[in-house]
Formats: C-alpha cells, sequence, structure tokens
C-alpha cells in the first residue's frame, strides 16, 4: 500500500501541518518541531497496541526460533490484534500475510524493504502463504504516468520483492490492472458501499473546503479499497475457497494505520475477520532531517542498485553523525546515540545484538570513533545490498510470470 | 489462560482425565509393583493423561508443563542436594559461560542433542575437553558411522523445553523427554563438583555426581556413566556388539510441526489429494506411539526437497558430521555451531532462490507444453 499516496493532492492544498504538533498520516510524516517522531504518543493516537516483550517470547516460542532482529530491537513496534492471532494460530486457524507496494519509481531503497524483509521472516517462521498487491492504476492515477509504464514498473518492482527471498509455492504476487475484477471487485464494491463520505473525507483529511476534484469517486474508491479488499480471503477464490474466515495479517509501516482502521470497521459488517496489523516505525532518512526516507532524493537513502563505492560515499558523507565535533571532546563525553544515524542503522540491520551493545557502549562512552561505526555500517549494508543484488540477478521474467499467475498454492501452509 | 483450569495443589486438565500431582514424580511412583506403571507398561510418569478432548489438539503447552529452573531448585533443595548456584547474563556457549563462572566452582560441561535417523534422542553431557566423536559414538550406539547428527532447534524446545545453548541433564525432568537417553561422561566422577544450567542459561550451577545421580533418581532415571573416549575405533561384529546399544532408547519420538499436527479448522482444497499427502499424519492421540514414526519417516523425504530450511538443515548436518569425523582437535563442537549459527540464513535464501528458479523453468515448460495426444 502506498506511501505516497494522494501526496500530489496533499501539497496543493495545504493540509495544516501544524509544526507544533506531529503529523502522522498516509501522505505526511512530520515530527513536532522537527525533532523526533514520539512512538508513544503516536500509539495513543491512533488507538493500537505496543509489541511488547512477552508477545515477542511467545513468538519465539511458537516458531521455535529467535524472533526477527526488527522484533528484538523495537523496529516492528505496534500492532492490532497479533495476540489474537497468535492465539488462533496456537489452536491451528492458521493465517495469511497480506503486504503491498505502490510502484512509483524503480529504484527501490533500504527503507522499501524493510517491511518485506519482515515479511519473508513471518512467511517463514510461521509457515503461512502471502498476498502482495502492486497498486499500479492508484499510481497511473496519482502520479500521472501511463497505464504501460506503471504496468512496467510494478514487474521492475516484484523483481526486487521477489529477490528478498519469498517462497514461490506460498506466494502470490498481483497488480490490481492484472487481478482487479471477478471477486476481487466485488468485495470492493461491497467495501465501497459501507464507507460513508464523511468517512472518506475524515480519513483523507478534506473539508468541505476542498474542491470535488479530488473525490472523483472512482480513485478514491480504488484507493480506500485498494487496503481492505485483500485483506478478506474470499478476494482469492483460487488461493483460499471456502475459508471466509481466514485471518489476515498486515505488516505496514504505522503510517497506514488509517487504511487499515477503516477495513477493520467496515470487515465485520460483511462478515469477515478483522484484519491484524503488525506496525513498523520509520526507517529515517541518512541526514536525519526529516521523518523519513525519500525517494526523491538520492542522497537521503541507500538504494539497492548502490555499488559498494557508492554505499561508502554516501554513508561517510551524508550518515548523520552523533559524534562530536572534535576526537578529545568525543572521548570526554562520547557519542549522541539519539541522534546518530550510523547507529540507528546498525540496530535495523547488524543481527548480532551483542556487537551492536558492544558498540553502543563504546561509542556512546567516547572510545570507539565515529569513523570505526560508519566502517562497520558499510560493511554490513554492503553485504545486504550485495546478497540482494545477486537474488535480483536471478529473477527472470518467467520468475515473475509464475509468481503473479492466478494459480492456487496447494502447499501454502506447509 | 489456563489459569481457570488449574488447581495448585491438584492440577486437572479441563475435558482429559489427566492428573498431575505437585509438578513432580513421588520417589515411590518408580518401583514395578506401581500400578500405573503397569498399566501403561512405559516408565513412571509424571503427567498420566488419557487421551485429551478434541478441542486441545495441540497436546504439550509448554507453558503448562515445561519445568522452570525455580521448580528444578527447589526439587533440589526439597530433596536435600547440596549446590552453588551463579546467575550471570544468558550465554550461549561454554567459553561465555566460563568468562562468569570460574573453574574453582567445578568443572564446567559441554552438553550436546543429538538424533539419529529413527527419531531417538540423546543428550551427551561431558567434561569440555573430553573428545566426543559423534562417528565414533554413532558405531558405538549401533547405528553405523554416520547415524546421528546434532538434533534441529525444534527438538529443543518440544523435547527439552529448554531454550539455545541450554542443553542439561536436568532437562530429563520433563514428561516430554522422557524418550531421551542421557549419556554422562565418566571423567565427571572424578571432580568434587561439575557446572550445568538448571534448565535456564542464565543461571549454572555446581553439585557433585552423587547430587546429580540423586535427582535422576527421583525422577525415575538410572544415572548412566559411559567412558567417551574409549574405544575410539570401535569394531563392530557379530562378536564384539556396539557397547552402548543398551542406550538407544527403546521408543522414538515425533515432534509435531506446529501447525500440521493438528486437525485444521478449515477444510483442505479437495482436489489437492497430494497435498494431503505430504502431510504429516495427524494423530488425535497424545501418545507418541511408534506407528507415527514410519509415515513422518516417508514425508520427511520428500520434506527435505520441498522446504528449503529442511534442505539447508541436511547439508549443515552432513557437513557437520564430516567435519566432526575429519577434524581433531578442541573446540569443532563449538566451530560446527558457528558454522551452522552463521551459514543456515545464508544457504536457506541460497536454497529459496534455487526452489523458486526450478518452480518458475516447470511452470513455463508447462504453459508451451503440448496437450497430450489423445
Amino acid at each position: 500500500v502506498s506511501s505516497q499516496l494522494a501526496m500530489d493532492v496533499g501539497k496543493k492544498d495545504s493540509i495544516a501541518s501544524d509544526s507544533s504538533e506531529q503529523v502522522v498520516n498516509p501522505w505526511e510524516v512530520a515530527a513536532k518541531d522537527g525533532g523526533k517522531i514520539d512512538y508513544d504518543k503516536l500509539i495513543d493516537q491512533f488507538g493500537c497496541q505496543r509489541l511488547d516483550d512477552s508477545l515477542i517470547d511467545r513468538v519465539q516460542r511458537l516458531t521455535s526460533r529467535q524472533p526477527h532482529v526488527f522484533l528484538r530491537r523495537g523496529v516492528f513496534f505496534a500492532h492490532r490484534d497479533f495476540n489474537e492471532v497468535l492465539d488462533a494460530y496456537e489452536r491451528g486457524d492458521k493465517f495469511y500475510l497480506y503486504t503491498g507496494r505502490g510502484p512509483s519509481s524503480e529504484a527501490l531503497h533500504l527503507g522499501h524493504l524493510i517491511p518485506f524483509m519482515f515479511t519473508k521472516y513471518l512467511q517463514e517462521a510461521f509457515k503461512v502463504p502471502l498476498v502482495i498487491q502492486l497498486t499500479d492504476d492508484e499510481k497511473c492515477m496519482w502520479k500521472n504516468l501511463s497505464v504501460e509504464e506503471s504496468q512496467r514498473l510494478a514487474r521492475e518492482n516484484a523483481k526486487d520483492i521477489i529477490a528478498c527471498g519469498f517462497d514461490v509455492t506460498k506466494t502470490f504476487i498481483f497488480s490490481d490492472f492484472d487481478y482487479v475484477g471477478g471477486a476481487f471487485y466485488k468485495n470492493m464494491v461491497k467495501v465501497a458501499k459501507c464507507v460513508t463520505l464523511n468517512k472518506a473525507m475524515g480519513i483523507f483529511g478534506f473539508s468541505g473546503e476542498d474542491h470535488i476534484g479530488k473525490l472523483s469517486f472512482p480513485p478514491v474508491q480504488a484507493c480506500l479499497s485498494v487496503p481492505a479488499v485483500p485483506s478478506f480471503p474470499s478476494s482469492f477464490p483460487h488461493l483460499f475457497p471456502g475459508k471466509d474466515k481466514l485471518r489476515c495479517l498486515i505488516p505496514c509501516a504505522i503510517d497506514q494505520d488509517p487504511y487499515f482502521r477503516m477495513t477493520r470497521d467496515v470487515a465485520p459488517r460483511l462478515g469477515y475477520s478483522k484484519p491484524a496489523l503488525i506496525e513498523s516505525s520509520f526507517f529515517p532518512a541518512l541526514q536525519a532531517k526529516n521523518g523519513k526516507m525519500s525517494a526523491s532524493d538520492p542522497n537521503s537513502a541507500i538504494y539497492v542498485t548502490d555499488t559498494a563505492k557508492e554505499i561508502k560515499n554516501k554513508i561517510n558523507r551524508y550518515a548523520f553523525s552523533g559524534g562530536q565535533d572534535s576526537i578529545e571532546k568525543h572521548r570526554e563525553i562520547g557519542a549522541n546515540l539519539e541522534v546518530d544515524i550510523p547507529v540507528k542503522y546498525l540496530s535495523f540491520f547488524l543481527d548480532d545484538d551483542t556487537e551492536l551493545e558492544h558498540i553502543k557502549k563504546e561509542y556512546g562512552e567516547g572510545r570507539m570513533l565515529t569513523g570505526e561505526v560508519k566502517k562497520r555500517l558499510t560493511e554490513v549494508l554492503t553485504e545486504m545490498v550485495e546478497r540482494h543484488r545477486m537474488a535480483r540477478a536471478a529473477v527472470t521474467d518467467e520468475m515473475v510470470d509464475a509468481f503473479m499467475a492466478v494459480r492456487p498454492l496447494p502447499s501454502m501452509f506447509e | 489462560m489456563y489459569s481457570s483450569l488449574i488447581d495448585p495443589n491438584l492440577l486437572i486438565a479441563k475435558d482429559s482425565q489427566a492428573l498431575l500431582v505437585n509438578g513432580y514424580r513421588k520417589p515411590n511412583l518408580k518401583t514395578s509393583n506401581d500400578p500405573i506403571r503397569r498399566i501403561n507398561n512405559t516408565k513412571p510418569t509424571l503427567f498420566i493423561f488419557s487421551a485429551p478432548a478434541p478441542c486441545s489438539p495441540k497436546f504439550f503447552d509448554n507453558d503448562l508443563m515445561g519445568f522452570s529452573k525455580d521448580q528444578l531448585l527447589s526439587q533440589l533443595q526439597e530433596l536435600e542436594i547440596d549446590y552453588s548456584k551463579y546467575e550471570h547474563p544468558p550465554v550461549l556457549t561454554v567459553e561465555e559461560q566460563a568468562k562468569y563462572v570460574s573453574s574453582s566452582e567445578g568443572a564446567l560441561s559441554k552438553n550436546l542433542f543429538f538424533k539419529d535417523k529413527k527419531h531417538r534422542y540423546y543428550i551427551i553431557s561431558a567434561m569440555v575437553d573430553t573428545k566426543v566423536d559423534m562417528k565414533v559414538l554413532s558405531q558405538r550406539l549401533g547405528l553405523g558411522k554416520g547415524g546421528i547428527r546434532m538434533a534441529p532447534e525444534e527438538a529443543l524446545a518440544e523435547l527439552l523445553q529448554v531454550s539455545l545453548g541450554c542443553v542439561t541433564p536436568f532437562a530429563v525432568v520433563n514428561e516430554s523427554a522422557r524418550d531421551v537417553s542421557l549419556l554422562l561422561d565418566q571423567k565427571f566422577k572424578n571432580q568434587t563438583r561439575c557446572i550445568f544450567h538448571p534448565l535456564s542459561n542464565n543461571v549454572s550451577i555446581s553439585l557433585s555426581t552423587s547430587g546429580l545421580d540423586k535427582f535422576l533418581q527421583s525422577v525415575g532415571r538410572d544415572p548412566v556413566y559411559v567412558d567417551l573416549e574409549a574405544n575410539a575405533n570401535p569394531v563392530v561384529g557379530k562378536d564384539q556388539p556396539p557397547d552402548l546399544a543398551v542406550y538407544v532408547p527403546s521408543n522414538s519420538v515425533v515432534i509435531p510441526e506446529l501447525p500440521n499436527n493438528t486437525p485444521s479448522a478449515q477444510a483442505s482444497p479437495p482436489k489437492n489429494v497430494s497435498a494431503e499427502k505430504t502431510k504429516p499424519v495427524a494423530s488425535p492421540k497424545p501418545s507418541k506411539s511408534p506407528g507415527n514414526v514410519k509415515s513422518v519417516v516417508q514425508n520427511s523425504g520428500l520434506s527435505v526437497f520441498k522446504n528449503p530450511e529442511k534442505f539447508v538443515e541436511e547439508i549443515l548436518d552432513k557437513t557437520s558430521e564430516l567435519l566432526f569425523s575429519e577434524v581433531k582437535g578442541e573446540n569443532v563442537e563449538a566451530l560446527a555451531e558457528t558454522l551452522r549459527k552463521r551459514l543456515t540464513s545464508e544457504f536457506t535464501h541460497l536454497a529459496v532462490m534455487y526452489k523458486n528458479t526450478a518452480y518458475s523453468e516447470g511452470f513455463y515448460a508447462g504453459t508451451q507444453c503440448q496437450p497430450k495426444r489423445p
């Protein structure tokens, strides 16, 4: 589900972004007074729940393996109904995963990969199937791309997604242009009938003052249905025939919460289970200025196409450092770990807990210098990007066709 | 979730005639006059169950059954077994443990958890410098040269109910470990005290072998001490039976794969008959009878090639075996563990890509396929 949805719309008419309050919604993310995002406040504001240690332990017990690094480090930190999903799982009631991407650009950066890396772990750990939605129609409309171009981008993005390591016998990737119709479209209409104009305006933050062009129905309907419909198993009769009550778990970034709140509201009225959510925080930009990485500024992010040299360069030149100005001062006070980007990135991508703790301690107390931390980060990221590139090179058009074919998945729960 | 079902003194699981008596075996249960033993014809059990109600398909619930470190320690105290306790951050290897518990407190132990091809499990607890040669052990047990391998993580959780890095002789206190064979290093007997994890890897305890023996006997186990370095070139033949064969468990253990072993609430697609066959047979009975083993063994052959993780496990098992048999020296086990830990994720990624590629080629071939001639 696109996190850049309605960005253009948002920009033209100033949605009051009061800098004295933090703003988090699907098309704008800004911290209060340019500081840090307060995630606790966000959880309160949205009404979701914190993913606490007991839940993480429970995941470990149920899956007989170490929880993913994103869980251990609090990257995925909030949820709705994840406990209920686990209860059902223990009883033998499975679930399926749903995630998506709005294919607006060919260039994927590490921030884009995060939900997919986590979803891959969920698929492996719980042995459940996954549907991945590529909202090419939405991008075609909002980003003013041609139909062909948006379809092409969708397929290109699919290759990067496949390279994350999803299992073809348990994964169905679809693009809206290809798949919308049939049972999927029927659910779209059912959802649309449940959503009042007021609610739509509430979700988009429009008021009576906004021009009707914004609400010209098909795009809005599509956008509203986009997160909702794949959460319902009956949208995929070739995958889940007769399993209307199958639960759905959606890993997403927390700014997508409003869409899924609406979906959860609609689901019981249509006789479906409410989808559960597991939500992540934002991956900070290299320069740390804004809330999250942006595909429009190449130096704010590490791309999966960057060479080792480019990665090293970007980190050395642009990664915002929490180290002190001079070595003496640094040795005395230590680094400011709160704002240091290399350490933050390591907490996302360095799997070894012991090593991370060591780095934080040494760097925070001034014994380790920024250069060393950046060097380690460069190593970790280069390895990751290299692995991704190798896997990406192995993805053929036939493989994309196979993943996107409307076919049953008999081994999906094995 | 289960609190409403438990009376602390006499635990009765809802809907089944289960009887947990104070959570541990009373000493007199181990005699063969015990009526329970006669009925079940097995070793005396901690928890006496009949078939559970169909509404609770997952038989062993870790929250309900797994012995905790505190329960173990209080039991040691009750048996008046003398031990010293050391608390430290969680440790996964002997090297790490050695940082926190000095050798003056006792002899550190390395604890290995093996399984053989017939799904029988073994805990080997040895002095750190005792050489444990898997090939030799396998032969001495009568399993041939490559008969044992390191047990998978799920087995650790399911049978021993401990976490990674926490294999310990004390794990046999759990009912789920009743068919796990425990072999202790003869060399322990020369030590005043030996050090083990009491079911948790952020605590170590040191106690004498007589203390350990007393504990084992209290849970119905005869302590078995073996010279692990003897018979380094075993010749197994008609006149020389494998000397450790008597310690091979009589029962094999089926570890339920969590999602598949329970009667599924959803109707599986009726057309996909092949899918049904490849799932492990779900038995409603809790007892892990040998009848289940055959179908699991048949299916496990298939799942090695269907499941990237099992595939990688197979590769690393064979690699570890070779390593153990070829490399002499200390810390081979630690090296094998490191290899396994560091390579598993890489290899799994490669295996998934391989699987996807093969599937795609097959899929494409299917689209180009000529229809069969009538």
